[in-house]
């Protein structure tokens, strides 16, 4: 049997792994800045001051991971039932939308009904653009991963089109320039300002709240509970009675509510206050749909370590943009660089999880056991006690 | 002819083999005894080379010998024969005994006469078999023929038999043993794995019995009995047959009537069965696996939607209901394959219990859960149970497959249910948490619970049941007595054989 101070030894080790694959992939970076006769130790600085240095830097790295927070709580909500979410993207612009269109149809409202009427639209926007492949894996068996990735792309021309047409400002019209954006938003719908700040708003503090009420979901309710068991043992959540299919419906539809939530928070705690398209959905999501996921990895697909893991993805993120100012090296590097930090996070995932796996402290003579099968489970994350500690 | 001196054998935190020592002389069949982990297949995998020991000495034939790989093993003579047939459906039984092996002839095939070599071989050792049949269009117990062909082809004087009756009816289990009684007396040696008790009283010369992979005994046949081998193997005594009165069968609380399922694969397996369980009984459901069993059970829990007939669980028709509305009619379901159907193994053995009542609102406080009352509720049923586990907290996968198994009934029976579906109770089970199994089982039939029990080991039919109902092929061929009814009588209606055609 593994000693007590064996497992948590291990799980340490395991732990330090996403952090050690970002340490990795920055000297990565730093090698390709040599490269490029820029310093490193510059390079390094200034990516830090950029991400950390200032108030200034803290809050553009607040709101840089707020929608990582969101879609990376998604993320993880999905992961529990064993269903991959890559439909942030899409997720997060049919969010944004429904609540736009929301806030567009109610101008006079006061922002007590404006602000969660529009909260709630970008909840059920989501919530839809994650239940349709939900439901299509649970009854007809498609695969998730294919079905979410298609319906990015359904949602951005569904996107492009309403911001050109029906949904466009008026005074684009008048003025014949056509720029696809929506008009200024109705006041009663800007999330309000945090600390007296002029940028800072409450999406942070949402986000936080939803990975804590995630937290509570998978952990402390019934219906968490199930998302929980169908995701570890299909056939035994279906001989004991649980709804398998719905579960599955479910989880997809929470994920994508909290990508909806994202998209939200991002067209109302904009600066110009609309909702505008280059086109294509990274325009307006900044790759969030697709950050997250990396997020909810590093945050070890907790929902509550997502929150330091989207707050260091962020930094990451918002540094990368001031390295390039500082030491003048092409953007492309910034884009390899996060690109390096996803596939080493990525790629020692498997390596974490491993550390993780507990020994069996009875092994079983594998012949003797025709009915015991290997088991393929996905990883258990932290606190897999139901009153495991974290809150 | 073979010495194993000293074997150790370590895996990360067991000592799966503990300086074993191990002999089989030529016309011998020395039979290898233990629960699931006490070491037997370790010690075989050595021999064939499967696993390298970490220390002690292999002799055959006097020769220190190091096996390294299962090749080796059958260059040296050495066969063995798997639990799990290794052979390859598609192709024939020429085919498949010729397979991995050079032809005479070069490049060119030479079955005519691998085919005549197996003529041969099944004559002389009444292994009969159709050298050009593909092996998928045979019974498991012709299957197993091959195999043992297929040892004999090799040359091999020394064979490893791992658990071969398990899959065999009681005639089948008669034909294997002759066969095995002639190559005895041909002067082959046999090792023989096994935890059925009377099987190993029936062919055995010797009998060594492992126990936490270390050996326990080795005794001479003459003199031992099924008791003094059960003590060897536990660490104490114990009791074969649970202690039982007179079953008192109440109202039919499970009334199945001209029930047709069909298999995955197409055609019917379960076909126009009719079959009552009265309160209060246990009925035992004997056959040959996959005749219908596992479908039956599956349709009565709503797992699997029946193409015709009906199913009345407490007067309640259950087809066409979800699983879970069928549990709310009263049924609880042990499933047969524990890991896979009836736990999950990275939850705790707290959550584990909590899986089909987590909605019960005893264990909820506005909406989540109160883990003081689930603590509670599983400690109890833990302590009741008698599951060994460290913690409630601990996850199910590192329990035994005993103590999994007892939390899994604990779990269903927790709820009083009015109807049990028990799909082989104590496979792969120690012996000491098989008899605990068995009592409680015959103490919730007091309770006035029906229960269909599904089992292939006929010591458990007849020792648990009040009544025996035999399947071939989705029917029921007939219901005895098991305090009158013999295992030949039972064996035969297994094989397809009416009950009145046995009478």
């Amino acid at each position: 049997m593994t000693s007590q101070g064996g497992i948590s030894g291990r799980r340490l080790l395991a732990y330090s792994v996403p952090i050690a694959s970002v340490l990795a992939a920055l000297v990565l970076g730093a090698l390709m800045l040599i490269a490029l006769d820029a310093s490193p130790v510059e390079g390094v600085k200034a990516m830090f001051d950029g991400a950390f240095g200032s108030g200034k830097a803290l809050t553009a790295t607040l709101l840089k991971a707020t929608p990582l927070l969101f879609v990376g709580v998604g993320i993880t909500i999905a992961f529990r039932a064993n269903v991959i979410n890559i439909g942030g993207e899409g997720q997060m612009v049919m969010g944004a939308l429904l609540s736009t269109i929301v806030a567009l149809n109610m101008p006079d409202v006061p922002a007590a009904i404006m602000l969660p009427a529009v909260l709630i639209a970008g909840l059920i926007g989501g919530a839809i653009w994650g239940a349709i492949p939900g439901a299509l894996k649970a009854y007809y068996g498609v695969n998730e991963i294919l079905s979410t990735i298609m319906l990015n792309v359904v949602a951005v021309q569904f996107m492009n089109y309403l911001l050109r047409g029906p949904l466009i400002d008026p005074a684009e019209i008048e003025r014949g320039t056509r720029i696809p954006q929506t008009e200024r938003l109705p006041e009663a719908a800007d999330l309000p300002f945090l600390f007296g700040s002029d940028r800072l708003h409450i999406g942070p503090l949402l986000a936080i709240a939803a990975a804590i009420a995630a937290y509570i979901l998978l952990w402390r309710t019934p219906l968490g509970y199930r998302v929980r068991a169908v995701g570890q043992n299909t056939d035994a959540s279906r001989y004991a009675g649980i709804p398998v299919k719905r579960t599955i419906v479910l989880a997809l539809t929470m994920s994508g509510a909290m990508a909806g939530l994202a998209g939200a928070v991002l067209v109302f705690g904009s600066e110009s206050h609309r909702m505008v398209t280059d086109g294509s959905t990274a325009g307006f999501t900044g790759s969030a749909g697709f950050n997250g996921i990396v997020a909810a990895l590093f945050g070890a697909l907790h929902p509550l370590w997502t929150i330091p893991a989207s707050f260091l993805f962020g930094g990451l993120l918002v540094g990368g943009n001031a390295l390039q100012r500082a030491v003048q090296v092409p953007a492309a590097l910034i884009l390899a660089l996060n690109g390096l930090v996803v596939v080493f996070v990525v790629s020692t995932e498997g390596f974490r999880r491993r550390l993780l796996e507990r020994q069996p402290a009875v092994v079983e003579e594998p012949a003797a056991e025709p009915e015991k099968e290997a088991p393929d489970p996905p990883d258990t994350g932290p606190p897999p006690a139901p009153d495991g500690g974290g809150s | 002819m073979l010495e194993m001196r000293g074997i150790t054998k370590r895996f990360p935190g067991v000592l799966a083999s503990d300086n074993v020592d191990f002999d089989v002389f030529p016309g011998e069949v020395h039979t290898l005894l233990g629960e699931n982990g006490a070491g037997k297949s370790t010690l075989m995998k050595i021999l064939y080379g499967l696993y390298e020991a970490d220390e002690g000495e292999v002799r055959l034939h006097g020769e220190p010998l190091s096996i390294k790989n299962p090749t080796d093993a059958i260059t040296h003579g050495i066969g063995m024969i798997h639990q799990h047939f290794m052979l390859v459906p598609p192709l024939t039984v020429a085919e498949n005994v010729a397979l991995g092996l050079k032809s005479s002839r070069g490049v060119l095939t030479d079955l005519d006469a691998v085919s005549e070599r197996i003529v041969e071989l099944g004559e002389t050792y009444g292994l009969h078999v159709d050298p050009s049949a593909p092996i998928w269009q045979m019974a498991v117990g012709e299957q197993q023929r091959v195999e043992i062909i297929k040892a004999l082809y090799r040359e091999a004087k020394l064979l490893i038999l791992d658990e071969p009756t398990a899959v065999l009816t009681p005639q089948e289990v008669d034909q294997l043993f002759v066969t095995l009684r002639q190559l005895k007396d041909d002067g082959c040696g046999l090792i023989f794995i096994s935890h059925k008790l009377h099987e190993v009283l029936a062919l055995s010369t010797r009998i060594t019995v492992l126990r936490h992979g270390k050996v326990t005994g080795s005794v001479p046949v003459e003199g031992a009995t099924r008791e003094s081998l059960a003590q060897m193997m536990v660490g104490r005594a114990v009791k074969l047959a649970p202690d039982k009165t007179e079953a008192k069968p109440g109202n039919v609380a499970l009334k199945i009537r001209g029930l047709r399922v069909a298999r995955d694969r197409g055609g019917d397996g379960v076909r126009d069965l009719d079959l009552d369980v009265h309160a209060g009984e246990i009925l035992g459901v004997a056959g040959v696996s996959g005749n219908g069993q596992m479908l039956l059970a599956e349709a009565i829990a709503g797992l699997r939607a029946p193409s015709a007939g009906s199913i009345e669980i407490a007067g309640t028709e259950v087809v066409g209901m979800t699983p879970k509305q069928v549990r709310t009619t009263g049924l609880a379901y042990v499933p047969e394959k524990r890991m896979k159907d009836g736990a999950i193994g990275d939850f705790t053995v707290s959550e584990n219990i909590l899986l089909i009542d987590h909605n019960d609102e005893h264990y909820l406080n506005h909406g989540l859960f109160d883990f003081g009352a689930i603590k509670k509720h599983s400690r109890q049923l833990v302590d009741e149970y008698t599951v060994k586990t460290p913690t409630l907290d601990t996850p199910a996968r590192n329990l035994s497959g005993g103590n999994i198994q007892k939390m899994i009934i604990a779990r269903e029976l927790s709820g009083t249910p009015e109807v049990l579906v028990a799909a082989q109770p104590t496979r792969g089970v120690d012996i000491g948490a098989a008899e605990y199994i068995h009592t409680r089982l015959i103490k919730q039939r007091d309770e006035d619970t029906a229960i269909l029990m599904i089992s292939e080991d006929l010591d458990e039919v007849f020792g648990v049941s009040d009544r025996v109902a035999v399947m071939y092929e989705g029917q029921v061929m007939g219901i005895v007595d098991p305090r009158t009814a013999t295992r030949e009588e039972v064996g035969l209606m297994m094989a397809g054989v009416e009950q009145d055609e046995t009478a």
